[in-house]
């Protein structure tokens, strides 16, 4: 398996989307060299609009530009994309249910240089509280493409979360994104691990582990955080010893507390790999961070043969 | 302008102001009155001579757009759409009900002739600008108006927005300053001193244009200088009275968002009935 990067693949996503549909149109505020939505600049300058560094009027420019029947993509770092304007988000675009599709480029401790400032533990937290607000988590390049046309397709608002660094594939190129559905990647009957973003790769390392210790174990991508299928993660738990949890974020506000609430009802054990209750910092390189915070295989290894 | 569109505007201006009280109501139900009759007579001419639009198709692509950035005062927007039968007068009484299609602040899922939803202040300009950038793209005339308080531009984001219409030569973005001069907990130049105002606008690269908010053919001449401006988008500040047209609220802060007693509706109800019958009777 190969190495991709998500962003890239968003930028020529977004390309591809404005070469069928006319009414696509991208902002961006200073980041389009990061976000990548220079790609979109460069073959659709007309529906390219560089905003400026301020979020707030980005967002809030996308409602209008969706008020009049565009689809709207407005980037940024996941940080500046969901903390900063919230309330336009809230206000405009979500309560009155606009086809704003708002990227949080570079998210989690993927800016590892950085620091804290620029590492978003919370943008999924933040995006999912807000009612009818789509929440997607691409694991790769190959899905991020299909989110983003699945992202254009749904009638609504839309967050999707991208990771700044290569990341390897884990899904098949060409799958179209069913928004909502909770993918088993890998089979398994003794524990289930949910998994999202970068999490997933190192979800399928640690079943590869628990299988040569004998514990067969099932890995779901889950690339939708809302809407989040409760029963279906559920069911998925039904006869499992173990469930848990993998999120390149806080274990507040996100999957975690989506599988809790899937699993209120039910006697399966679980536990999360996620973010504690804290920022990021600087770091030389973002495996630095993730094994600093506990975001490894060998930490959800850890985890499954604690519960069962 | 002629007389008879004179007449027009002056009539509907004071239908506006009605059903505003209307929908406050007798009851003991707070609404934003102040605010509402200050800007009334812009959203007269507004919707009485230059804008185009069709009630019956409230989603006409040619339309023109007019956005409430000031949010609460949208009960003038909402008295101007029943007005020009948008909806039935049967919605004025249940503002702000459960279930009812007048929600507090604008919501454009639920108000015909509504186009955007606003309620935090200062973001409404952003709002238009996406709207004009639309329209260019589409290559459509269409006009944006979007009404802001002069409070509100304490906001931040107006000035984001300012510079985005200038950036991008929205000349078919219009803003409207309802400078009544009183926020919700008194005067601007006490509460937060924000002026002058028309520097501002001014320095950001507007043409500004300082009218008198309740006089007809001011604001009628300055929408006409707005569509006439090219390359730069065209600011009006319009000098206006909070609560004007009902004289026992002009100018006092307690009817931003207050309530009237059956005897205050009463009076205010008498006085706006006479003045339509005056103006109707020229």
């Amino acid at each position: 398996m190969s190495k991709q990067n998500q962003r890239k693949a968003y930028g020529e996503a977004l390309v591809k989307l404005g070469e069928v549909n006319k009414n696509v149109v991208v902002l961006d505020a200073d980041l389009s060299k990061s976000t990548m939505g220079c790609l979109f600049e460069a073959a659709f300058p007309e529906r390219y609009f560089e905003m400026g560094i301020k979020e707030q009027d980005m967002m809030s420019t996308a409602a209008g530009l969706a008020c009049s029947g565009k689809i709207a993509f407005a980037n940024s770092f996941a940080v500046f994309a969901t903390g900063r304007p919230f309330d336009q988000i809230r206000q405009t675009i979500s309560i009155g249910r606009l086809n704003v599709k708002i990227c949080g480029s570079s998210a989690g401790f993927s800016d590892f240089g950085d620091g804290s400032t620029h590492q978003s533990v919370e943008d999924m937290a933040i995006m999912n509280t807000i009612p009818g607000m789509v929440v997607l988590t691409p694991a790769d390049a190959n899905e991020t493409k299909a989110a983003v046309m699945a992202a254009a397709e749904h009638q609504g608002p839309v967050y999707i979360r991208l990771c700044r660094n290569d990341v390897l594939d884990v899904t098949p190129e060409d799958k179209p994104f069913e928004i909502g559905k909770l993918n088993v990647i890998r089979e398994g009957s003794d524990a289930v691990i949910f998994s999202m973003g970068t999490m997933v790769e190192r979800a399928l390392e640690a079943a590869d582990e628990l299988e040569k210790e004998g514990i067969s174990t099932e890995v779901i991508n889950v690339a939708t955080l809302k809407p989040f299928d409760y029963e279906g993660a559920a069911a998925l738990c039904e006869g499992k010893k173990a469930a848990v949890v993998a999120e390149e974020a806080s274990f507040i506000g996100g999957l975690t507390g989506a599988v809790a609430t899937a699993l209120r009802k039910s006697s399966v054990p679980m536990d999360y790999v996620a973010v504690e209750d804290s920022f990021g910092q600087s770091a030389q390189s973002a495996e630095e961070l993730m094994d600093l915070y506990g975001l490894t295989a060998e930490n959800i290894v850890s985890k499954v043969k604690a519960l069962i | 302008m002629d007389d008879k569109k004179r007449k027009d505007i002056k009539i509907l201006a004071t239908k506006i102001r009605r059903d505003v009280v209307e929908m406050i109501g007798p009851d003991g139900h707070v609404g934003h009155l102040g605010g509402s009759c200050s800007s009334a007579d812009i959203v007269a001419v507004l919707f009485e001579k230059h804008m185009r639009y069709d009630a019956k198709n409230p989603k006409w692509e040619g339309r023109d757009k007019l956005v409430f950035s000031k949010g609460h005062a949208c009960i003038a927007q909402y008295a101007a759409l029943c007005e020009k039968g948008y909806f039935g007068r049967e919605e004025l009484p249940k503002l702000k009900t459960l279930g009812a299609m007048l929600q507090g602040h604008p919501d454009r899922n639920k108000t015909p002739g509504i186009e955007a939803n606003t309620g935090s202040l200062g973001q409404g300009l952003s709002i238009c600008n996406g709207m004009g950038m639309s329209a260019k793209i589409d290559g459509l005339d269409t006009r944006v108006y979007c009404i802001l308080g002069d409070g509100e531009l304490a906001e931040g984001q107006v000035w984001e927005a300012a510079m985005t219409s200038v950036v991008y030569k929205l000349d078919n973005v219009t803003a409207i300053v309802d400078a009544n001069g009183l926020q919700a907990t008194g005067p601007v130049k006490d509460r937060f001193n924000l002026y002058p105002i028309e520097e501002k606008w001014k320095g950001f690269g507007w043409n500004v244009i300082t009218i008198d908010g309740h006089d007809i053919d001011e604001i009628d001449k300055a929408f006409e200088e707005a569509a006439a401006t090219k390359g730069v988008p065209t600011v009006i500040i319009a000098k206006t009275v909070k609560g004007k047209g009902v004289s026992f609220a002009e100018n006092v802060v307690g009817f931003h968002n207050g309530a009237l007693t059956g005897e205050q509706y009463q009076m205010a109800c008498e006085e706006l009935d006479e003045r339509l019958k005056e103006e109707e009777a020229l």
